[in-house]
């Protein structure tokens, strides 16, 4: 057995120590296993999935939908910090979550996740569709078993591959609508997967103690911060003509065009930056620049789509209508 | 033979706090099935034959 194994196994030994009690837990230390704030993501680009499928929804269903959609993930969550308890607790980031901090008992957060995974696929299965109902199941498998359980501790490339079960949410809305997995939401898809590596290798960039500590093989660690920033810049190059495909399955319309290319030059010139300050303070500085607009960039597309397709906004692009 | 564990003020006001939830959450759930299940069934009802 290596070190890193003993370490780990010791510390989930103390945080089964920790643990006060069973069912010590607040209703707010359950809500946080479900990564509100990664579930609040989920939610809106499900959303706009579901908006720019074509036809109609019951609003009810709509939201049953949205709602076992944002339950999965937060399963997700949830079972990725019972499983990752160890590291957690050895990282300044996430030291302060439920499970490190005793205030959850491992066990009830495996039973929490569990529980509400199988609900939330059951309950999208039975009121919407299974093909939803499946694509839900497969993100939620996909998180825990491929990203966390195995990937994660294994390769640089952890993110790259894991990062498809963040990119599902808006196949999952538009698949509820159509019941069909189609070109249009792969593109949504794609879209999500390539701007997860560039969005998580800034923010690796800058808390890269926090990964050699845990001995997690984020890029950085790996193959050293230069040639992560080499890395983001290649990503970020991608990124942009990938954002650019929605006007070419007829989701995007001319101001998502107009804005992909104004914010996606943005998000060139912040990497571009990343890549050529390589001496602290100013290049954490940079790189948390970019994670920062990361997020915003992606929020921004979305929300463009969310507009034309659902607020009757929409504007052909001058060749479409050729 | 060792002593019951003593549940202290806090831990009982978090469980207390923790059944109301799962109460709410159980009857937002009925409610949600119940609208679902209209919805489904639509004029389904009244279009079947007698």
């Amino acid at each position: 057995m290596s070190d890193t194994s003993l370490d780990m196994s010791a510390t989930r030994t103390a945080l089964a120590e920790t643990a006060v009690s069973a069912g010590g837990g607040s209703v707010g230390d359950y809500f946080a296993l479900l990564k509100p704030r990664v579930m609040s993501l989920v939610i809106f680009t499900g959303l706009v999935g579901m908006v720019a499928a074509p036809g109609a929804m019951h609003p009810v269903l709509a939201f049953t939908a949205l709602l076992c959609i944002a339950v999965g993930a937060g399963a997700a969550g949830a079972l990725n910090m019972w499983f990752d308890a160890d590291i957690d607790a050895e990282m300044q980031r996430t030291a302060k979550r439920p499970i490190p901090t005793g205030r959850i008992a491992p066990g009830e957060a495996l039973g929490f996740g569990a529980t509400l995974a199988i609900g939330s696929v059951v309950v999208l299965g039975l009121t919407i569709n299974w093909t939803a109902g499946a694509l839900l199941a497969l993100t939620i498998a996909f998180y825990l078993f491929v990203y966390t359980m195995w990937l994660k501790r294994r390769t640089p490339q952890n993110i790259v591959i894991g990062g498809a079960a963040g990119a599902f949410p808006p196949m999952i809305g538009w698949a509820a609508v159509t019941g069909s997995v189609d070109l249009a939401s792969i593109v949504l898809f794609l879209v999500i997967f390539m701007w997860t590596p560039p969005h998580f290798w800034a923010l690796s960039l800058y808390r890269i103690r926090d990964y050699e500590r845990v001995k997690v093989p984020m890029l950085p660690v790996v193959a050293g911060p230069d040639e992560t920033r080499k890395q983001i810049l290649i990503y970020s190059l991608l990124l942009v003509p990938v954002t650019l495909l929605p006007c070419a399955v007829g989701i995007g319309g001319l101001a998502y065009l107009t804005s992909a290319l104004a914010f996606g030059t943005v998000f060139l010139v912040l990497a571009s930056r990343v890549y050529n300050n390589r001496t602290a303070p100013k290049a954490d500085r940079m790189a948390r620049d970019l994670f920062r607009f990361s997020i915003l960039y992606l929020f921004a597309l979305f929300a463009i789509i969310l507009v034309e397709q659902g607020l009757g906004g929409y504007v052909d692009i001058p060749w479409a209508m050729i | 033979m060792s002593e019951a564990y003593q549940w202290t003020e806090e831990e009982l006001k978090k469980r207390r706090r923790r059944s109301i939830a799962i109460a709410l959450i159980l009857v937002g759930l009925m409610v949600l099935f119940f609208v679902v299940t209209l919805v489904r069934l639509g004029g389904n009802v009244a279009d079947r034959a007698i």
